[in-house]
């Protein structure tokens, strides 16, 4: 089934200050409700992109455009889970998670109780009190993911969430997000170095070409998730020809 | 600290000089030495007079209204010097010179243009105080977390905000390790500016002591000041402590 376009990078140029380029002439739709990955090696501009499409960065050229209407700025249709987790130190797991929506002015109480659901929606229900230097990695982007859950964007923008998190931590962690997103219909953007995870998790794989990035290729993996366990999935033949194909492209660059 | 295998409390170190102090004192090898036990004993004396309790009221009133414009300028004006590049860059020469500078130097300057009486005090006490303040302000807002500003960016966060929510919190620990080392400079500032005018609380005091030779009530007095100094510092110490446990985890 065909899926509606709800972000638009249209013909992104990024040149950073210094004369050091990133991307050059980007131009891609990702489709609503589904997961879209930039994978590349590193340098090659995937989490300039992403904080484009997030309004964090302005782009030197070109335009991104979501559900319509042209960014210029970070906006509430759009959360971000960040690589390094970016928790509030001195605030406990609750008032992380209800971050969002202290900074958007909602009361205490309504704010908690929205974040009190999300926190058990990534199953960590008994640690609202506890402090970020108190969590394992795998628990701090639990709280992360939460909070981007709390504020009920459409778009989820993911910066390789699960690189500072050990292999275990991170296949559990995989396959939540899996099942958690597919009762949500959001649309997730996520970037990651690892070519297995861009294969298990996305239904459209965007490869970048180092220095300056630029689009390579679109891999659309289509597999069949409904109802399969994840070691299923991991031998299923479009699984594993996607990560063949993702290889074959990505060895010429390294 | 162990002797001898021994454990033995800090405060030991204190008593083992005030031994020698009342040794010093009581083989009368200097007069300007008294024996500890008769400054302790002069310091009781001195305490409920009223001439003290005026004096030091005077000299906690310009240490207080020194210290709450030193905090009012100095944390505002480092938050922007850090935010601000071209302020940052024009002030900071000047902070980094005035922070080392032995500021003492310029009290006479101040007495001939502000006059003689409390407001002169007022304004040691601000210069003595203000410039760590700025330093460390500034040094805790630059080295704030760069992601935890995007992230709060990205979740919406007016400027104000980024300010209330993010900024000053993740400088607090430098902010107040400022605010502590201000406070004893203030000290400093509220004792020499009142010693320089010599007609004003404590200084006044200092100043009637060592005219008349009365060494008991001299030394009484220093160390009073010295307890207060140190009280303060412990107090702001004591709230450092509360938020180093994510100073340590950033």
């Amino acid at each position: 089934m065909p899926a509606e376009t709800i972000v638009e990078v249209k013909e992104i140029d990024m040149t950073y200050e210094g004369g050091v380029e990133a991307l050059a002439g980007v131009s891609l739709a990702l489709p609503e409700g589904r997961i879209s990955t930039f994978l590349g090696p590193s340098g090659c501009g995937k989490t300039t992109l992403l904080k484009i499409i997030a309004g964090l960065i302005p782009p030197t050229h070109g335009e991104i455009w979501v559900k319509g209407k042209k960014v210029d700025g970070p906006g509430p249709e759009r959360a971000f889970v960040f690589q390094d987790f970016a928790l509030l130190p001195w605030a406990n797991v609750l008032r992380n998670v209800a971050f969002g929506l202290e900074l958007r002015g909602l009361p205490a109480q309504e704010r908690h109780a929205i974040a009190r659901k999300h926190i058990a929606e990534v199953g960590l229900k008994s640690f609202e009190a506890s402090y970020p230097h108190q969590l394992s990695g795998g628990m701090r982007q639990r709280v992360g993911l939460a909070r981007a859950l709390s504020v009920d964007a459409d778009i989820i923008l993911m910066d390789e969430p699960f690189s500072s998190v050990d292999e275990q931590t991170r296949r559990k962690f995989q396959e939540e997000l899996l099942d958690l997103l597919r009762h949500k219909h959001k649309t997730v953007i996520f970037v990651t170095h690892s070519i297995e995870e861009a294969a298990y998790l996305s239904d459209q794989i965007i490869l970048l070409s180092p220095r300056p990035g630029t689009i390579s290729n679109i891999i659309r993996p289509n597999i069949d998730r409904e109802g399969r366990n994840p070691d299923e999935i991991r031998r299923d033949k479009n699984y594993l020809d996607a990560v063949d194909e993702i290889w074959e492209i990505l060895k010429h660059y390294v | 600290m162990t002797l001898l295998g021994r454990r033995i409390p800090i405060f030991f170190s204190l008593v083992v000089w005030f031994i020698v102090w009342e040794i010093i004192g009581r083989a009368k090898l200097s007069t300007i030495v008294p024996p500890f036990s008769s400054v302790v004993i002069a310091g009781f004396t001195i305490v409920p007079t009223e001439k003290f309790s005026k004096a030091v009221m005077i000299s906690l009133r310009s240490f207080a209204v020194g210290m709450a414009f030193a905090l009012l300028v100095g944390i505002p004006l480092g938050v922007l010097m850090a935010r601000v590049a071209s302020l940052g860059k024009v002030l900071g020469m000047w902070v980094n010179i005035f922070v080392s500078a032995p500021i003492s130097a310029l009290v006479p300057i101040l007495m001939a243009v502000i006059g003689i009486g409390e407001s002169t005090v007022v304004i040691t006490v601000f210069l003595f105080a203000v410039f760590v303040i700025l330093l460390d302000t500034q040094v805790g807002i630059k080295q704030a977390d760069r992601s935890l500003v995007e992230m709060a960016r990205c979740f919406g966060a007016r400027r104000y905000q980024l300010y209330t929510k993010v900024l000053i919190l993740c400088a607090l620990p430098e902010i107040l390790a400022g605010v502590r080392l201000s406070v004893i400079r203030g000290v400093k500032g509220v004792v020499i500016g009142q010693l320089l005018i010599a007609i004003l609380g404590v200084g006044e005091l200092f100043e009637l002591y060592s005219q008349h030779f009365l060494m008991e009530e001299f030394w009484a007095l220093v160390i009073i000041v010295f307890m207060f100094a140190f009280a303060l510092s412990e107090a702001v110490a004591l709230l450092e402590r509360r938020v180093e446990y994510y100073a340590s985890s950033r």
